[in-house]
């Protein structure tokens, strides 16, 4: 199968669906030049550096019959509009008591790990997640990006993306065929028997890794990416435990009230899985810090195979 | 103006008026819970402007919108409902007095938060753009809004995409208590869209053919592709920021005093029966006739059921 870059395989699906649906806007301050070539300018719009005016403007023009493509390009612009994303765009579907649908897809970059320093470095997504009315997708390669932004363009909700930075050239395979990939579907990237890794964006790879090094040990992890936070497939994350017992929740954002929290108090509180575990839930999160700049410090604050593998071997005791 | 445009204004701003006394009878009653901001003062600006739109353009309105739904033709016995919190409302009881919305006749909601619907209009300009129907967008806010960043980068917005988009400032002076005076540097509103050189007028915002004219004028340049324009109606609200016992009122009584001189419905009705419009008995079917209306909406708000609690699940996200 043909091998293509994450950010070709999520440029594909917008010209694909661009062609179908003519009536779809692109908002960025720095638009795709394929994007451009093939629609115009038109609908390709230039934005100023203005994130509320645009990101509110995807609201207007959905509730006006068109569907929009925001890029924001990194999450730290994202809180600019927060205005629009936290009063508007989560609850206007519900405000307006369903009158109305808002389809839109929200884009914008995660992570740390290139010397950006704190403010270009966020992981916000947990905050979106606390805002009922957006959905919230977390593409972990070029397959996941392409299937999940097809189904994203056919919601009829505003969908957030987060793509972690570091993921943008990373190459995979990606089939010339039309495909879709349902939300709340997680992945099993990799079956185990002995700990359950859940595992986001970025630290899906960082856990495969972690996986191959443990399986030299005898150590058998099962790797689970949830591949959307909202809708957020617990079902596979229970079944697993209740084969495991142990969980390890791997997540770059910072662990207080993150993800990784969710999934834990999720698992604990059902009780079923809850009397499978055999060991306690542990998390292994972004430091509870603004990303520092200097590299020592940085990879300190960040999750990485090491850490995970170090509470893997914790968990099995 | 003709006299059938002219009795269509004022029977527009007297139901909007009716509409808002019968809103803050019941609410001062106890009838009615939430916040609730009274359009009253400010009916000639809803009423001359949404007069030149059609159900293809569309608005969007702020947390003082029953006004604007009334004037785009929404339907009063849903608004009350809404108003009181029923299944039957607009929103089926989740938007309540702050955020009613009629998207089958291009209202595109109100919103509760200052500035915040500047972007949401640049959108629903943008799209009437690309349908290319010559339809427009307007949007409206007050003196307060136009110290929100969102106001600025809406302005910057519309001005570089030649957005088909009317600006209807409502200058009432006041953001809850604190003068634009104070919080504006720009002092006349309208020299900050001429600083992003889109076309602009003040005008006395409670004289209703003032505004009907100005704003014809405002929406023919949109339709003609000319890009934005930006009309600043001076007006006045009669009642507090919201309707409350507790919240205090600033604003100095002689000040009240002679807005309310300037009360754009007696104005205009003075002037249909003094240039032989409408006659007295005229005026008082027209009256009764849009008491009847907002009798029968309260009526239907005050019948129709409330919701089941669990239908809070619902409208989360759509199909």
């Amino acid at each position: 199968m043909r091998e293509i870059t994450y950010e070709q395989a999520a440029t594909e699906a917008i010209l694909e669906e661009f062609r179908r649906d003519p009536r779809t806007v692109h908002l960025a301050t720095d638009p795709i030049p394929e994007l451009e070539q093939e629609f115009g300018p038109e609908r390709i719009r230039v934005t100023p550096i203005a994130e509320n005016s645009f990101v509110g403007a995807a609201i207007g023009l959905a509730g006006s019959g068109f569907r929009t493509v925001a890029n924001l390009r990194m999450a730290t612009f994202g809180f600019v509009a927060m205005d629009q994303f936290m009063n508007h765009a989560a609850k206007i579907t519900y405000m307006f008591g369903g009158q109305a649908k808002f389809p839109i897809l929200y884009r914008m970059t995660v992570g740390a790990g290139i010397s950006a320093a704190a403010e270009h470095s966020v992981t916000p997504y947990p905050m979106y997640m606390n805002a009922p009315g957006l959905k919230v997708i977390l593409p972990a390669t070029p397959y996941d990006v392409k299937g999940l932004f097809k189904t994203a363009l056919r919601d009829n909700n505003p969908v957030v993306s987060f793509e972690h930075v570091a993921l943008a050239e990373l190459k995979g395979e990606v089939p010339e065929e039309e495909y879709f990939i349902p939300f709340g579907q997680a992945a099993v990237r990799r079956e185990g028997t002995d700990v359950t890794v859940v595992a986001l964006a970025k630290m899906v790879h960082e856990s495969l890794a972690a996986a191959d090094e443990l399986a030299a040990e005898g150590i058998s992890l099962e790797v689970i990416d949830p591949r959307t936070l909202v809708p957020l497939d617990r079902t596979t994350i229970f079944e697993s435990l209740r084969k495991t017992g142990r969980l390890v929740v791997v997540d770059e954002a910072c662990q207080t009230c993150g993800a990784a929290a969710e999934i834990v108090a999720l698992v604990t509180s059902d009780p079923e899985t809850f009397a499978a575990l055999k060991s306690a839930p542990a998390r292994v999160c972004g430091l509870d810090v603004p990303i520092p700049f200097s590299p020592p410090m940085e990879n300190y604050a960040i999750p990485n195979k090491a850490k995970i593998v170090a509470a893997v071997r914790t968990a099995m005791g | 103006m003709d006299a059938q445009t002219q009795i269509e204004l004022f029977t527009t701003m007297l139901t909007i008026r009716r509409f808002e006394e019968r809103v803050a009878a019941e609410f001062y009653a106890g009838n009615i819970f939430g916040f609730i901001h009274s359009y009253i003062g400010q009916e000639a600006i809803a009423t001359g402007v949404c007069r030149h739109l059609t159900t293809e353009d569309r608005i969007v309105s702020h947390h003082r919108g029953h006004g604007h739904c009334i004037a785009k033709g929404a339907d009063m016995k849903r608004m009350m409902a809404e108003i009181l919190g029923k299944k039957t409302g607009y929103c089926k009881g989740k938007g309540g007095s702050m955020h009613i919305a009629d998207f089958s006749i291009g209202m595109l909601g109100a919103d509760g938060i200052v500035g915040a619907g500047l972007p949401i209009a640049t959108g629903a300009a943008l799209a009437a753009k690309l349908e290319g129907k010559r339809n427009v967008a307007a949007v409206f806010f007050g003196d307060g809004a136009c110290q929100e960043g969102e106001f600025h980068e809406a302005l910057n917005l519309a001005a570089i995409w030649k957005l088909p988009l009317l600006f209807v400032c409502e200058n009432n002076h006041y953001g809850v208590n604190t003068p634009a005076s104070y919080s504006l540097a720009a002092g006349e509103i309208t020299r900050m869209p001429a600083a992003y050189h889109i076309p602009n007028k003040a005008v006395h915002g409670n004289d209703v053919e003032t505004v009907h004219e100005a704003a014809e004028e405002a929406i023919g340049l949109l339709r003609q592709g000319e890009g934005p324009y930006f009309l600043e109606c001076e007006t006045y609200r009669w009642h507090k920021h919201y309707l409350s016992d507790v919240l205090v009122d600033l604003r100095p009584p002689e000040e009240l005093e002679s807005w309310a001189n300037k009360c754009p419905v007696a104005a205009f009705q003075a002037k249909l029966l003094r240039e032989n419009v409408l006659t007295r008995a005229d005026l008082e079917r027209i009256d009764q006739e849009i008491l009847g209306k907002v009798e029968e909406a309260y009526r239907y708000g005050l019948e129709s059921p409330y919701p089941e609690p669990e239908d809070a699940l619902e409208d989360v996200y759509s199909s």
